[in-house]
């Protein structure tokens, strides 16, 4: 199947959940609304036409006010991809969690709540995964600030030149 | 050492204590079997068939508590920084640090990043710093022998009095 | 007869344990030597990688790449060539191509020799190891004659490669693939086939087709499990789709099974010798380039607001790389999807009611890196 064909199946079934297809990127991708997106996913994986079985990679993008939450699907079946994309504002970046439809997701938000700071409702455990307990801030959000401390070690150094 | 060819068989060799505890001490440097980024590669393959670290008497040790040399071999991060700290402190005494590479003699590339200590010096006493990213088995084998240099001038006894 | 009284007790292994791999490290609840629950705790080598994409121009990430994947260097950068050509329509010259798949594919086989000598070293047959170094370092001789380094290479380039060949390289090329036909026919004689080795890891965690591909087990880890993905095959990239090479899958055998740690093993050992294959029909076909330029002219570009995905098989798995541009000449999104980080969360799921010698086994049968993991 092709990106639009995939976007006309998940439109027909979920009108309000879907948004349009962007084009003008060299993967098509589809905007999908927070609240849908875990029915979503369900719907990709266990559709029969659709077939999506493999969530490839799960990450989060800075978009100025917003973040973007975004899913490359692959179907090692019918051999074809999706890319799907949730918009969720920064000062409240939450989503659903699609743990339950790949386990693989689990690790994927947890690194997406840890340097984005998106939380994903219904995630078994949402913890920092890279960064310490303790960090403060979202390192992959633009206006992040570089700490010049950390755990009481001073981590300024200079070079001399 | 000289032997007293006057009065005694040359099978006999007169020397101090101290020299003789150095000399001990710089051909059984047991370091700490402890990759941490890249580095730990090369550090593998300075202990392989080709580079050998063992013909210096260098052999690796899995627990810091029967370790004389750690080998700093690649970065460390914020994260990792006060782990380092703990390993060095379960080193019996004497020890000796070699920091191996870039990352961990200042942060080398990570520089730019928000994660990584700009230097081991900064948590634990650095004896030998060993340049490149990674540094060659035969680098690291040079900086193994100038640590045995360091010991055979050290005057063990003499400072313990 | 009387039933012992057991008690739950909380393990700590790593971050610094020989046989984690790097800097990992696992909170175990295990009852005697059977763990009940395991959860990994990475991120002890974050360098922040991702984020320095977006600090760097697109030319100047390429160093970032090799730290990525250090292990498989040229693997890392060749995905990350990949991924930006496509995003900023660059095209690689023939030579260039060539020359990306055979240092991949030395790369890929350097790569799985630290795999299985440490597999079987963290099981405790500890003579492999040795050997499998012995013969990395000619591997490494060769890509260090044709780049300089002998871990990071950074020979890859948007748009070709750094360097072109010295002259006699293939040659010696060629004389390295006689060599390590013959090694690989050892080492089967030393382990692959050793009925002591066998009998450790036939059968132990096996993962069915469907879980591995639930859990986003990709490359090895996943044909190990049954399923016959290839990207180089199914979704062939760069000169992929002019090569011959058979893709191995795991098999049923006396003593193992599809899926278990053995048959990780094994798919490894077959991948080595297909690496083999490819190598020697691109030296083949480096005689109809010569004279063509391999290396792309050092200069800064902008590449337009667009984004791309890009998938590439690489010795742990399938990487994937995420660019996303701005109209600048620096990345405004780079991210890395790998192998090691899917299988590594895997292992959370897997680990419940195994051997505690077992998770080591796991751990070490998905050939997981800490740089992959944690970036």
């Amino acid at each position: 199947m092709n990106a639009e064909a995939i976007h006309q199946t998940l439109k027909k079934r979920f009108p309000d959940g879907v948004g349009e297809l962007h084009t003008e990127t060299i993967d098509p991708w589809i905007e999908v609304q927070p609240e849908h997106i875990a029915d979503v996913c369900r719907f990709c994986k266990e559709d029969e036409a659709l077939g999506f079985d493999f969530l490839s990679n799960l990450t989060g993008v800075d978009a100025h006010n917003d973040l973007l939450v975004v899913y490359h699907l692959y179907a090692y079946g019918k051999r074809h991809s999706a890319v799907l994309k949730v918009r969720v504002p920064k000062g409240k970046p939450v989503t659903k969690t699609v743990t339950t439809v790949w386990r693989t997701a689990n690790w994927f938000e947890r690194e997406c709540y840890d340097l984005l700071g998106v939380r994903f409702e219904g995630h078994p455990d949402l913890r920092r995964l890279l960064l310490p307990d303790d960090w403060e801030g979202h390192p992959l959000r633009k206006e992040y600030m570089f700490p010049t401390e950390y755990g009481g070690i001073d981590n300024t150094r200079d070079y001399g030149f | 050492m000289m032997s007293l060819y006057n009065e005694l068989p040359s099978t006999f060799v007169t020397t101090n204590v101290d020299k003789l505890i150095n000399w001990g001490r710089a051909s059984s440097l047991w370091y700490l079997l402890f990759g941490l980024a890249c580095c730990g590669i090369e550090l593998m393959q300075t202990g392989g068939p080709r580079a050998d670290i063992d013909r210096f008497g260098s052999v690796p040790r899995a627990t810091p508590r029967q370790s004389d040399l750690m080998i700093v071999a690649g970065t460390v991060t914020l994260k990792m920084a006060s782990r380092v700290k703990l390993l060095y402190d379960q080193m019996p005494h004497p020890k000796y640090v070699i920091s191996m590479g870039s990352c961990s003699n200042c942060g080398g590339l990570f520089d730019l990043g928000y994660s990584v200590l700009r230097g081991v010096d900064k948590v634990i006493p650095v004896d030998l710093y060993v340049p490149g990213c990674p540094p060659r088995p035969e680098a690291l084998t040079e900086g193994l022998i100038q640590v045995q240099d360091k010991i055979h001038r050290e005057r063990y006894l003499a400072r313990n009095n | 007869m009387a039933t012992l009284r057991t008690q739950e007790m909380e393990l700590n292994m790593g971050p610094h344990h020989p046989s984690t791999h790097g800097v990992i490290r696992f909170i175990l609840r295990t009852d005697g030597e059977v763990v009940s629950e395991c959860k990994p705790d990475v991120g002890y080598l974050h360098r922040s990688i991702e984020k320095i994409g977006e600090l760097c121009t697109y030319n100047g990430f390429m160093p970032y790449t090799d730290r990525v994947d250090y292990v498989a260097a040229m693997n890392a950068n060749f995905a990350y060539a990949l991924a930006v050509e496509k995003l900023a329509g660059i095209e690689c010259p023939r030579r260039g191509d060539l020359l990306r798949i055979i240092t991949a594919e030395l790369g890929r086989i350097s790569s799985h020799l630290i795999a299985v000598g440490t597999m079987a070293m963290d099981v405790g047959a500890i003579t492999p190891f040795p050997y499998a170094l012995r013969e990395r370092e000619r591997v490494n001789d060769l890509l260090e004659e044709i780049c300089g380094a002998r871990l990071t290479f950074n020979y890859h380039r948007i748009g070709g490669v750094g360097w072109d060949m010295p002259e006699g390289w293939d040659k010696k090329v060629l004389k390295f693939c006689d060599n390590f036909a013959r090694i690989t026919d050892e080492f089967d004689r030393l382990i692959t086939k050793n009925h002591i080795f066998i009998e450790r890891l036939g059968e132990v965690v096996v993962i069915p087709a469907e879980d591995a591909i639930d859990f986003g087990l990709s490359g090895p880890n996943l044909r190990a499990s049954g399923v016959d993905f290839d990207l180089r095959r199914d979704e062939p990239y760069s000169l992929y789709k002019e090569l011959e090479f058979e893709v191995p899958v795991g098999m049923d055998g006396p003593g193992y099974a599809v899926g278990d740690c053995y048959n990780r093993f094994v798919v490894r050992v077959h991948e080595m010798r297909e690496s083999l294959r490819i190598v020697r029909q691109c030296v083949a076909k480096l005689p109809e380039t010569a004279g063509e330029n391999p290396i792309p002219k050092p200069k800064n570009f902008k590449v337009k607001e667009n984004e791309c995905y890009v998938r590439s098989e690489a010795p742990r798995g399938e990487m994937g790389i995420y660019v996303v541009s701005d109209g600048s000449d620096k990345a405004w999104r780079y991210r890395a999807r790998t192998g090691s980080f899917t299988a590594m969360g895997a292992v959370e799921h897997l680990s419940a009611g195994i051997m505690l010698a077992d998770l080591v086994a796991l751990v070490a049968s998905f050939d997981v890196v800490a740089p992959e993991i944690d970036r």
